[in-house]
This record gives C-alpha cells, structure tokens and sequence, in this order.
C-alpha cells in the first residue's frame, strides 16, 4: 500500500524560528541563521508521519509577498504555482502584529494556512499575552502553540496540518481582509467585467489577481498578459482606469492605501486577541545592544569580535593543524616503505597525497572560522554588524547587509557570493559579487601562511594581516569606481530588523560549521584531487626527458671517487669522507630533478608564461603555481611544493627549497598580492554564474580581478625595488 | 518633525510617510503607518542608520529614509 503524500510549506518572517521548526520535523541539517533572510534557497525534506509522506518545503523568510526581493518571489511564487496541500505559517509570537501582515496575504492568495505561534514562551516574560482560541475564530484557521528549539508542538503541527489537507473546507469564503468601500466597489466592478468577457481565463484566482492589479504588481501583470493574450489588455485598461479613480479618491496610489488597510484589519484583530502586561520587563536584548551597539564602545568591541575570530581560527587552529601535518607525513612515509617503486606509487605519494595532504591540514581553521560566523548569525550578531557597518559601506555604495556575504568571504567566496541574495537590489547584488573576490578566502589563507611564514618570519602575522587590509581597501575603491560607472544608482533601502538577540544551540552551530566544513572536503575529494593528478601527470611527464648532463655517469663516478678514499681513510676521517661522498650525490639528484621539473609539461607551460610574470618577480615555478590555483586555490601551495622539490616530507623542506631558489621576501610579497586579486577559483567563477546570471559579468569580473592582480603586484614589485626592498 | 529630526528616547506617532515607490511601501509594510507609535531607540555610532521601536519590534532605518517621515512628538 503506497502512502498518501502531501506538500506542506512553512511561511514566515525572517528569525520567527521557521528553520529551527523545519530542522525539527526534517532532522536534515539547514542552516539557521538569526540573519534576516537567511533561508535563501528552497530547502526540502521528506518524513513518514502519521500513515503519510510529508514533503515539507522551507520558503524564504518574508515579511510580505509584494515582491520587493528575490526571497518573496520565490516564497509567492512557489504557494501560487506548487500549490502546497497545507501552508504553515510560523508566527513569532512576541511579534504578532507585524507577523500577522504575511498571514493576511497567505489568506488572500486563497491556500489552506495554519498558524503557528512559535515561541510564546519568550512572548509571555516579555508580557504579551495571545487568546489563541479567539485569533483561531476570527480569523477561521487553527493554531498551534510551537517552541522550536524545544521541539514542544511539532507533533501536533503536523496532526493539525495533515487534517486541514485532507478536510475539503473551501478557502475562498474564508475571512480575508475586507477593504474599504471604494476599494471592494472596484473590485465587484472589475470581477463583473471579468466574468462577462467568459474567454479570458486569469492564471491565477479572481479577487486575488484583480488585488495585485490594482497594487500595480508588475509580475502579476505580465502573468496575466501571458495566459490571456491580447484579451487581458482589456482588463488591464479597465483595471487602470479604476487604479486612477482610487488614487483621485484618496490621493495616494492604491496600492499604499491597501497596506494600510491590511494594517486596518490587523489591528482590528489585535485588539481582540492580544493583551500586553504594562509592566515591562527588563528586556535583556534591549541591554545587550546598550553595550554591543554603544557610541562608543560599539566599534571597539565589534574590531575585537573580528580580531578573535581570527585568532580562534588562525591561532588556536594552529594544533591540530600540526597534528594532522604530522599524520599525513607518517602515512606518506609508511607507505613509501610499504610499496614497490612504480609509477603508482610515485602518484600516489607525490600526486594524491602531497597534493590532498598539504590541504587537508587548513581543514581545522576552516572549521574553526565556519563556527564563529555560524555564532555570529545564530545569536543576532550579524545584523548588529550590519547595523554598526552600514554608514561606512553605505560611503562606497553598498549597504550594510553586504557586510555580511563580504565577512563570510574570507572563510569561502562560494557561500559568501550566495548569500548576496539577501540584498534586495539587483545593483548591489552584482557590486557585491564583484567585490567579495577580494576578501581573502580562507583557501588562500595557506599561501600566505607559507610565504610569509618563510620570508618573513617573526612579522609574518603582520605581513598576512596586510595583505587582508589590502584586500578590503581595493574593495572599497572598486566599489566606489563601479558605483559612480557601471552601476549607477541609489543602494537598497536599509529597512532591516535587528532581531532579539539568542542564545545559539550547540547542535545548530555544529551543524553549520560541519556543513560548510562538508563543503570544504568535498572539494578535497572532487576538484583537489583531480587537480593535484593533473598537476602531477604534468609534472611527472614526459618520463623520457633528455638530460643536460649524464647525472647516472657523474653520480657513479663520484660514487666511485669517494669509495677508493674511503677504503684508504680510517677512522674519523672515514665518517666524514662518508658524508661527503653522501651530499656530492645529494646534490647531483637535486640538479636532476630540478631539471626533469623543468623539462616536464609543468615546466615548459611555466616558462611559456614566464614572460608575463617577470615583471612581477615571480619565476616559472611560481607562475606555474599561481596558474594552477584556478582549479582551487589550495592546490597552489602543493604545486610549489612539488616546483620546488620539497616533496611530500612535511613544511621544512619546502621552506629551505623555497629559500634556497631565486624567490626573495619582495617577490614572495608579490605573489601573495597577485594570489589575492587574481582571478578566484572554478567554483567560485560558476557561483558568480549562477548569481549573477550572466555570462557577461562573469568574463568582466575574472578579467577585472585578473588585471589589478597583475597591476597591484606590479606596484609591490617594481615599487618595492625603487624604495630598495630586494 | 521629521523622524530623522528626532532624538534618541523620544516617543512620536507617525504622520506621513513621504517617498516613493518600493521603499515606501516596504516602510509602510513594516508596520510604520499613519498613526504608529515609534520610539527612537538610539542612533548607530556613525549617527546612521538609526534604530527605532515600532509595533513592539527593533527596525533600523538610515536616515536619510527616516528624513521622508513625518512624526507629531508625543513628548
């Protein structure tokens, strides 16, 4: 017997706890977030309740369905076009009133909604008291009482839920908002023309489509001119017509007129329901942005939030960093010993595990940085963040939301340039994903970690941080450039809620630094992989190189030079004459591989490209490095660590190879600056795809970011020779 | 007044909200219409955006949109 399915969406303000619910009833990990608008994406779940398959689907978090952003779009269009058995809308209870504005457009689009009222019991010490069973009558739906993050009325939600899918109670005489006089006149008018002209057949139903064209909804419109052809021009004209008489009527466009009397009929509602204890309680939010949001403060606590973030991650993360280096080399090691020389053998220590290795070891920071942003969000600091940012990015044209998906950039550029889709204009959108490629992501972070660890050592926090400070300043100036040119135009409004703040749970926080941290290892599995093989295969061929010189002929004579002294030698002498004879034959095999690196496919690919890099100071083996960061910017450290011979024996090796070549703390400082502009990663290149929707921006951002690389590293460079750096 | 005129801890009851398009009827759908009551928690450290008080909620607007608001001070 195959079960009975039904589609239930949960609706919802942002931060009304509508992710927590969804994570309860789904037990799939989704992000949840104290961010307005954190839901992005459409997130699904399928569980076996109750004798049904429940198909629950997450819509973005709204506040209305106007639609003004991206999120109410695809939260409108998905009631309208999927239409789900049941809509579940999750109500913040200590912000009924407001909550109530989405809950009266759910009614009006004419689906089967249900409430409900999550997190009453933070209403209640807050004073506020809702008769729920009153709420239920007047408005004829049932209600549920919910505590999301103590699983409390999940069960019954979804009782609930499945009875009202399967009752065939008929939504369209359900009680809606009634408009005033004039409005509810046009209306009847409009449905009398409509239904006299019996071929025009509207997508949608009646007295909701005639509401959104009087609101002069343009997505709507176009809908309707689609379905109806040329017939529904006809109504459009006669809907405009009564659009100006209603304006006339009360000097204001229709459309502000039927907010606020949604807002009418809201109140009304209110009044009945709802009763607010006059004592207020000490609200402990209240008191906590005295100090997190204080004149004075404010900025210097927010600095120090960012500063231990950094910290946590860089400082701390260092441990198990170490831990890790130190298994993947004893692994190598072990295997080098456990294996026949083969060319198998030689992928797979040189190839797969020097190139997964010398990546897998960031995985502890990377986790480190995803957890303290997952508090950030969860605990409302993030719109706080925004909130103190927004006048400074405001100044290059962007607003303050924009913060965040910058911030989450230095952890990985691919979640960073999805979560622009909080922003609510296109223009900003797009400034924001040209930008967020400067903020240094955390897989460029061991470049520099390298680089400056080695040239500069005792200042190389210093160096790094620089390098950071750099990015965000050419952020800025690019913001200002493209603002004041290509993307002319006001930013977005900044009308954002600064939700109460919350104590994270554990459980979600993990969740998030894992699910990110997911991301991260895949990429090890997929992209890295592949990525280290290619660069080993052309490293590691042609096999049949044509040496410069016999090194075969040159090691056994020299071999042979040392053995007659040795046999004569005695003693001490002997001892050092063996290590002599040890670091002649050293030497040779170095020169060999150096050379077989430079005649191999690697080689010659670098040195083709060499030319373009000279002025920068960087030498094939360093352009090699940097060309094969387009696959993912990890795999550039393991490229230098085979470029350079340091193999697969741990960091050391790689720092006296490095040493030892042409590279001074002046060219390494310039490739640090090319490797933070320069063009991002493939999975970064396809997100801004995707976001952006163009190809066109794509090309213009990875050519943008890939000209000032090579310009900014240029300044370092030549600059720094002027000034006297070597 | 203006909104933006306002001062930190000072209660007032909207008058107008001026403006247009998307912006105005996003302000209006947040619950700042005619008649609400909005108290002016305090202004970010920069002097913008501001935070305020409306139908029991905590809302930040930048003011140059609190500037299209028109308020009557409650004291």
């Amino acid at each position: 017997m195959s079960q009975k399915s039904l589609t239930i969406a949960l609706a919802g303000n942002p931060n009304s706890g509508k992710t927590t619910i969804f994570n309860n009833i789904t037990g799939t990990r989704q992000k949840v977030g104290n961010w307005p608008g954190v839901t992005v994406e459409k997130k699904e779940g399928i569980v076996n309740k109750y004798g049904y398959e429940l198909k629950i689907i997450d819509l973005p978090g709204t506040y209305s369905l106007t639609p003004f952003s991206v999120e109410e779009i695809i939260a409108r269009d998905f009631v309208l076009d999927e239409c789900p058995d049941v809509v579940i809308d999750i109500i913040d209870a200590s912000n009924l009133e407001r909550s109530l504005y989405l809950a009266t457009q759910l009614r009006e689009i004419d689906c089967k909604v249900l409430f409900a009222l999550n997190m009453a019991d933070i209403a209640r010490t807050r004073g506020i008291k809702i008769n729920a069973k009153k709420l239920s009558e007047l408005l004829d739906l049932p209600i549920v009482f919910t505590i999301g993050n103590k699983n409390e009325g999940i069960d019954e939600l979804l009782k609930k839920a499945i009875e009202l899918a399967e009752s065939d109670i008929d939504t369209s005489g359900k009680r809606k908002v009634k408009y005033n006089k004039d409005i509810e006149n046009s209306i009847s008018k409009l449905r009398s023309f409509i239904e006299n002209n019996l071929e025009i057949s509207l997508p949608y139903k009646t007295r909701w489509t005639i509401i959104k064209l009087l609101e002069n909804d343009k997505i709507v419109r176009e809908r309707v001119l689609q379905k109806a052809g040329d017939q529904a021009r006809n109504v459009i004209q006669e809907v405009q017509l009564h659009r100006e008489l209603l304006a006339d009527r009360f000097n204001d466009d229709p459309e502000i007129v039927m907010t606020d009397e949604r807002y009418g009929f809201i109140a009304g509602i209110i009044k009945e329901v709802l009763t607010t204890i006059a004592k207020q309680r000490i609200d402990i939010s209240r008191n906590i942005d005295l100090v997190l949001t204080n004149r004075f403060v404010g900025f210097p606590i927010f600095i120090f939030f960012i500063w231990a973030m950094f910290q946590l991650t860089f400082s701390l993360g260092t441990y198990p960093m170490e831990w890790l280096d130190s298994s993947v080399s004893w692994f190598s090691m072990s295997l080098d010993g456990f294996l026949m020389d083969s060319l198998l053998k030689d992928l797979l220590i040189n190839g797969v595990i020097a190139g997964v290795g010398s990546v897998i070891v960031f995985l502890p920071n990377i986790l480190m940085l995803f957890f303290c942003i997952a508090l950030f969000e969860d605990t409302g600091y993030m719109s706080r963040a925004a909130f103190l940012m927004d006048r400074i990015m405001h100044l290059i044209g962007l607003h303050g939301k924009s913060f965040i998906p910058m911030l989450m950039g230095f952890g990985c550029n691919v979640p960073a340039i999805m979560a622009t889709r909080t922003l609510e204009s296109e223009k900003d959108r797009i400034l924001t994903i040209l930008i967020t490629p400067f903020m240094s992501c955390s897989a460029k972070l061991p470049i520099y970690i390298v680089l400056a660890g080695i040239f500069f050592s005792a200042k190389a926090g210093t160096v790094i941080f620089c390098i950071y400070f750099a990015g965000i300043i050419l952020a800025i100036v690019t913001g200002r450039l493209f603002r004041s040119t290509l993307l002319r135009g006001a930013d977005a409004p900044f009308v954002m809620e600064l939700p109460p703040y919350r104590v994270p749970m554990i459980k979600s926080l993990i969740i998030h630094m894992w699910d990110r941290g997911k991301i991260f290892l895949q990429k090890m599995g997929g992209v890295i992989l592949i990525g280290s093989v290619v660069v080993w295969t052309l490293s590691a061929f042609p096999r049949n190189i044509q040496y410069s010189r016999d090194y075969v002929a040159e090691t056994n004579s020299v071999k042979a030079l040392y053995d007659t002294e040795i046999t004569t030698a005695n003693g001490l002498d002997r001892q050092n004459l063996e290590k002599k004879q040890d670091a002649a034959i050293e030497e040779l095999e170095m020169a060999r591989k150096s050379e077989e690196v430079e005649k191999s496919y690697m080689g010659r690919m670098g040195k083709t490209l060499a030319p373009v890099f000279a002025p920068l100071g960087i030498d094939w083996r360093g352009s090699v490095a940097v060309f094969t960061g387009f696959v993912a910017k990890e795999i550039v450290v393991s490229t230098m660590g085979i470029l350079y011979l340091a193999g697969d024996e741990g960091s050391d090796t790689l720092k006296n190879a490095l040493l030892s070549s042409d590279m001074t703390p002046l060219s390494a400082l310039a490739i640090m600056v090319f490797v933070l502009l320069y063009l991002p990663c493939l999975a970064t290149v396809a997100t801004i795809k995707q976001e952006t929707g163009s190809f066109k921006w794509t090309l213009f951002s990875i050519t943008y970011c890939t000209s000032l690389a090579w310009v900014a590293a240029f300044c370092v460079y030549q600059g720094g020779k002027i000034i006297g750096f070597s | 007044m203006l909104l933006s005129e306002m001062k930190e801890g000072q209660t007032g009851v909207v008058n107008r909200v001026g403006g247009n398009g998307a912006l105005r009827r996003r302000i209006l759908e947040m619950g700042i219409l005619k008649g609400s009551k909005i108290y002016i928690e305090k202004y970010a450290p920069l002097k913008d955006p501001l935070e305020l008080i409306v139908k029991g909620y905590h809302l930040s607007l930048r003011v140059e949109e609190a500037a299209q608001i028109t308020v009557d001070d409650m004291k």
